[in-house]
């Protein structure tokens, strides 16, 4: 180890450096006014709506189908994005095809294109008269204003975060650890099922979850697809706008925070997946 | 790796004496077939969830030839809308930028207490759907609000008005710059600050001539990154925009207008803007990354070697 | 079963790995691949295995056994194969580690649950691990790591062992260990097995017969004392220990070396050429006064008698360092002080004339 390293432990080492009270000071102010205060107003507001109140605006028919919509789609859009989201990393990781570094790039796009534009280009895409809508149109799959739409926009909007999360962990994997199975005796596909994909599980789940809470908040790419029918296909982002709209901001808090906790719910299951993974397996080459 | 000249059936390839007619499947490889599906999966469903869409903007943009599409740009809405952009986007990543570098400084250099805590709540946004991210906004200037009567009464607007566009797009932007330069810091340590430190440099000096040079693709890296979703933000904006036309409209906010109104060429053309914006966030993403790996590659061989 | 590999070779890209190598090892033996990194022992031990294909040639050939294996992949040649840095699946305990190949096999040649038991026990005791079985790899010691490794390719039965630097990546004081349990291991079971290594010392102790390597090429085959005190070559006496390199010239069956000469029957010719003398340092002998026989006169640097034996060193008139190994009675007699000047005796050298090895 490095004397370094060591030194990480004690601050006393560290206070060579000036401007730990200003950067410090102006971290945390900063971080107070754009962030916690207002978080801090949204919990105050929903506290303030008294417990029967708060029950009735989250548990109201019409907000309860938003949620199932919401949940729903955005499991079988982060399924979807798992399963895909897998192939095309190992594709790019471990194969070379013409094309690869450009498909790689094209994978942020979700990242850089504003949803506003991935929602308006999806929606003209698989409406009736669409590029692909015209072909699901005669088989009776209304893609556009349907869940099915949503679900669609929501696998767009999720997919580089399973790609991304998965890229590392199989550029990581041992070879010699696939070469040990062969030796063994294992078909690649026992090598693949038994060695590769128990060894990318923590990678995948993190990338499955993180898909999962981005698809449970998304707005912009799922608003012009859905078709915003209550009861059918309003998600629960745009309940939140429409109470907002009918000046009902104490309704709209409410549902806010229950899709707060939500995905704080997520994320912190990915920090005990990582922080679980990362006890078991350290240490192992 | 190897040239991809494989044998999918070696098992049965056995000839009796010398090689067989090619060479062996290695062990780290899959068969043939399943290779090519693998990688025809990928781009088949790469190019339909991805590269369909962005092809789409603009065959939608230009459905009508380059006549309406241009004059999409013309309308004095849609100007203002740019410059609103362009404002928001101004003040946004600037702010952030200064507030990543400070914390980075805070974060990386120095040792105390919650230092993991901090580092969560700076992600904290990521968190949080845009729609709420607006939404906290409005509880706290809106007019049924916090602050939002007293506000009034001293005739200051936030929400439904410019500064609450910029707020909002401050706090959904909020750790692009930061989460970029803490890890990379954190990884490079302090030795070159200490060094400079002992040599007599001020702290400006250390920041300025060590460590900046050492972190400005990382740097360069949050910058685009955090430009690319001021610019795009919808959800959040649309919260707080209230929609008052040639206003407080942002271009996704003009784009929705536009296509409401059914008004198709005009949206996607002022979309196709984005979507440019878009690309070339993604090329820069791309030439700015192989600089990181070599930056991260540089602090690490010193600590290879010694080991 | 034997193995036997005939002109290999092998290129990656512009790199050559193996350039027409042949050897064969024979039923029960132990071998030891030693050489420098770079030199194609493990790439040779990988085509042993399957896990890397011979550059094509008509007249290569891999045989295990005399039959060819060379169409069949690394799963089918029934080999163990032992990596340096352990490959142990870490999400699986050490006990399923071990079953690991037993339970990947087709259904109708599986065995039952309870004899893949039985034999990882069976393993599980031959390593010294017994109450182990339920923990995962990132609990066990580097030591007990590749022994888990080592029951791992065990237990599938292999034809032949195979280990890439198996001590490699652990401690001197593990390897030393490990090492000698390795060798009562062979004893007991003898698989005939391949070890690749760069420690000398493990391939001397360890191996019935060692394979010195050298740029893709096999330098000496021989038993250790052989590749020891009889090296074929230049390159295998200076890999093989510590030697003091002396720079001469020969003719007419002798090297001179100051008053000194060497027998060197290998070049007859009257036409001097450059020769290279080797000696180790215990085959120089040290004495404080000249006897009449020709000696090379030295001055004592360095004496350092921290050891089994001292190690002096010494420069010679012309500046040249040498490295004399005594015994510490031998030193003690001699009574050696730093700044002295003494005369170096051979009792054994080497010469070699390029392309003329005696």
């Amino acid at each position: 180890m490095n004397p370094i390293s060591k030194n990480r432990r004690s601050p006393k080492q560290y206070s060579v450096l000036p401007g730990f009270g200003l950067t410090m000071g102006y971290t945390l102010l900063y971080l107070g006014l754009i962030v916690l205060i207002p978080l801090a107003a949204l919990f105050l507001k929903s506290s303030q709506l008294g417990w029967d109140d708060f029950l009735k605006a989250v548990g109201n028919p019409r907000v309860v189908a938003s949620y199932k919509l919401t949940f729903g789609a955005s499991f079988i859009a982060a399924t979807v994005n798992a399963i895909f989201g897998f192939i095309v990393a190992w594709t790019l990781v471990r194969y070379q095809f013409p094309g690869k570094r450009l498909l790689d790039a094209m994978v942020d796009l979700p990242f850089a294109l504003p949803t506003a534009v991935s929602g308006i280009a999806l929606t003209a895409i698989y409406s009736e008269n669409g590029w692909i809508g015209q072909y699901l149109e005669p088989l009776g799959i209304h893609a556009a204003f349907s869940p099915l739409g949503i679900t669609i926009a929501l696998t767009f909007i999720g997919l580089p975060f399973v790609v991304r999360t998965l890229q590392p962990a199989i550029e990581d994997l041992q070879r010699e650890n696939e070469e040990a199975a062969a030796s063994l005796g294992a078909s690649r596909l026992q090598a693949m099922l038994r060695v590769i994909l128990p060894a990318v599980m923590p990678a995948l789940l993190t990338g499955f979850a993180l898909s999962f809470a981005r698809a449970l908040g998304e707005y912009g790419s799922v608003v012009f697809i859905s078709g915003n029918m209550p009861m059918r296909t309003e998600i629960t982002s745009l309940l939140i706008i429409s109470k907002l709209e009918q000046y009902d901001v104490a309704g709209a808090t409410a549902i806010a925070v229950v899709m707060l906790l939500a995905s704080f719910a997520l994320l912190l299951a990915v920090n005990l997946l990582q922080w679980w993974s990362g006890q078991r397996y350290r240490g192992v080459a | 790796m190897s040239s991809g000249v494989t044998n999918t059936t070696a098992h049965t390839a056995l000839t009796a004496r010398g090689l067989p007619a090619k060479r062996l499947r290695l062990a780290t490889e899959e068969p043939d077939w399943v290779r090519w599906s693998l990688i025809a999966i990928s781009i088949g469903f790469l190019t339909l969830f991805l590269l369909v869409p962005l092809l789409a903007v603009f065959a939608e943009a230009l459905r009508k030839g380059l006549g309406p599409y241009f004059a999409s740009f013309a309308d004095p809405t849609a100007l203002s809308a740019i410059r609103l952009t362009l404002l928001t986007a101004g003040i946004a990543v600037p702010a952030n930028l200064v507030f990543g570098l400070a914390a980075a400084w805070a974060i990386a250099k120095f040792e105390f207490f919650g230092k993991s805590i901090l580092i969560t709540l700076i992600d904290l946004p990521f968190a949080i759907s845009p729609v709420i991210s607006g939404l906290i906004y409005v509880l706290l200037f809106g007019m049924r609000g916090w602050l939002g009567p007293w506000l009034s009464g001293h005739n200051v607007q936030i929400i439904f008005a410019v500064p609450g566009l910029v707020l909002a797009t401050v706090f959904v932007t909020f750790p692009f710059v930061a989460r970029e330069l803490i890890p990379l810091m954190q990884e490079q340590g302090t030795e070159e600050e200490q060094a400079a430190a002992v040599l007599g440099a001020s702290g400006w000096q250390i920041l300025w001539r060590v460590t900046l040079p050492n972190v400005k693709w990382a740097l360069l890296y949050g910058v685009i990154l955090c430009n690319a979703r001021a610019m795009g933000e919808f959800g959040a904006v649309s919260v707080v925009s209230g929609h008052i036309r040639g206003k407080t409209n942002t271009i996704p906010l003009h784009v929705e207008i536009l296509y409401n109104e059914y008004n198709f060429v005009a949206a996607f053309a002022v979309a196709s803007l984005l979507a440019l914006l878009a690309i070339v966030t993604l090329a820069a993403k791309n030439v700015v990354e192989s600089r990181i790996r070599r930056e991260l590659q540089q602090t690490l061989e010193p600590s290879t070697a010694e080991a | 079963m034997s193995i036997e590999v005939k002109h290999i070779s092998k290129t990656f890209g512009d790199f050559t790995a193996l350039n027409d190598v042949s050897l064969r090892v024979n039923d029960g033996e132990l071998v030891a691949l030693l050489g420098p990194s770079g030199s194609g022992k493990t790439t040779l031990l990988r085509i042993i295995a399957g896990l890397e294909t011979p550059d094509p040639r008509a007249d290569s050939a891999i045989l295990f056994h005399d039959s060819s294996v060379s169409g069949q992949p690394v799963g089918k040649r029934q080999v163990g194969f032992v990596f340096q840095h352990y490959a142990l699946f870490r999400h699986m305990s050490v006990f399923e580690n071990i079953a690991f190949g037993l339970r990947v096999r087709p259904r109708r040649e599986r065995l039952a649950k309870s004899e893949i038991q039985d034999r990882v026990h069976h393993l599980l005791k031959l390593i010294q691990l017994d109450a182990f079985g339920n923990r995962y790899p990132s609990q066990l010691s580097g030591g007990q790591r590749q022994r888990v490794a080592l029951a791992r390719a065990l237990a599938v039965e292999p034809k032949v062992l195979l280990l890439d630097e198996p001590f490699g990546a652990l401690d001197a004081k593990v390897r030393q260990g490990l090492r000698a349990w390795l060798r009562r291991l062979h004893d007991e079971i003898h698989l005939t097995s391949v070890l690749v290594t760069h420690d000398q010392e493990e391939a001397l102790e360890v191996a019935d017969r060692v394979v010195v390597m050298n740029q893709a090429r096999i330098e000496q085959v021989g038993t250790p004392e052989e590749v020891f005190h009889r090296p074929a070559s230049e390159f295998v006496i200076e890999f093989l220990g510590q030697v003091n390199i002396f720079h001469s010239r020969v003719r007419n069956g002798s090297a001179r070396l100051g008053e000194m000469t060497f027998d060197c029957p290998s070049y007859p010719h009257p036409q001097e050429r450059p020769a290279t003398i080797y000696m180790r340092p215990h085959e120089l002998d040290i004495k404080r006064q000249q006897n009449g026989v020709p000696s090379l006169e030295a001055e004592v640097v360095r004496v350092n008698p921290a050891g089994s034996i001292a190690k002096i060193s010494l420069v010679t008139r012309d500046g040249h360092e040498v490295q004399v190994d005594l015994s510490l009675e031998r030193l003690q007699e001699l009574n050696l002080g730093e700044g002295e000047t003494v005369f170096l005796y051979p009792k054994k050298a080497r010469v070699f004339v390029p392309h003329y090895v005696i």
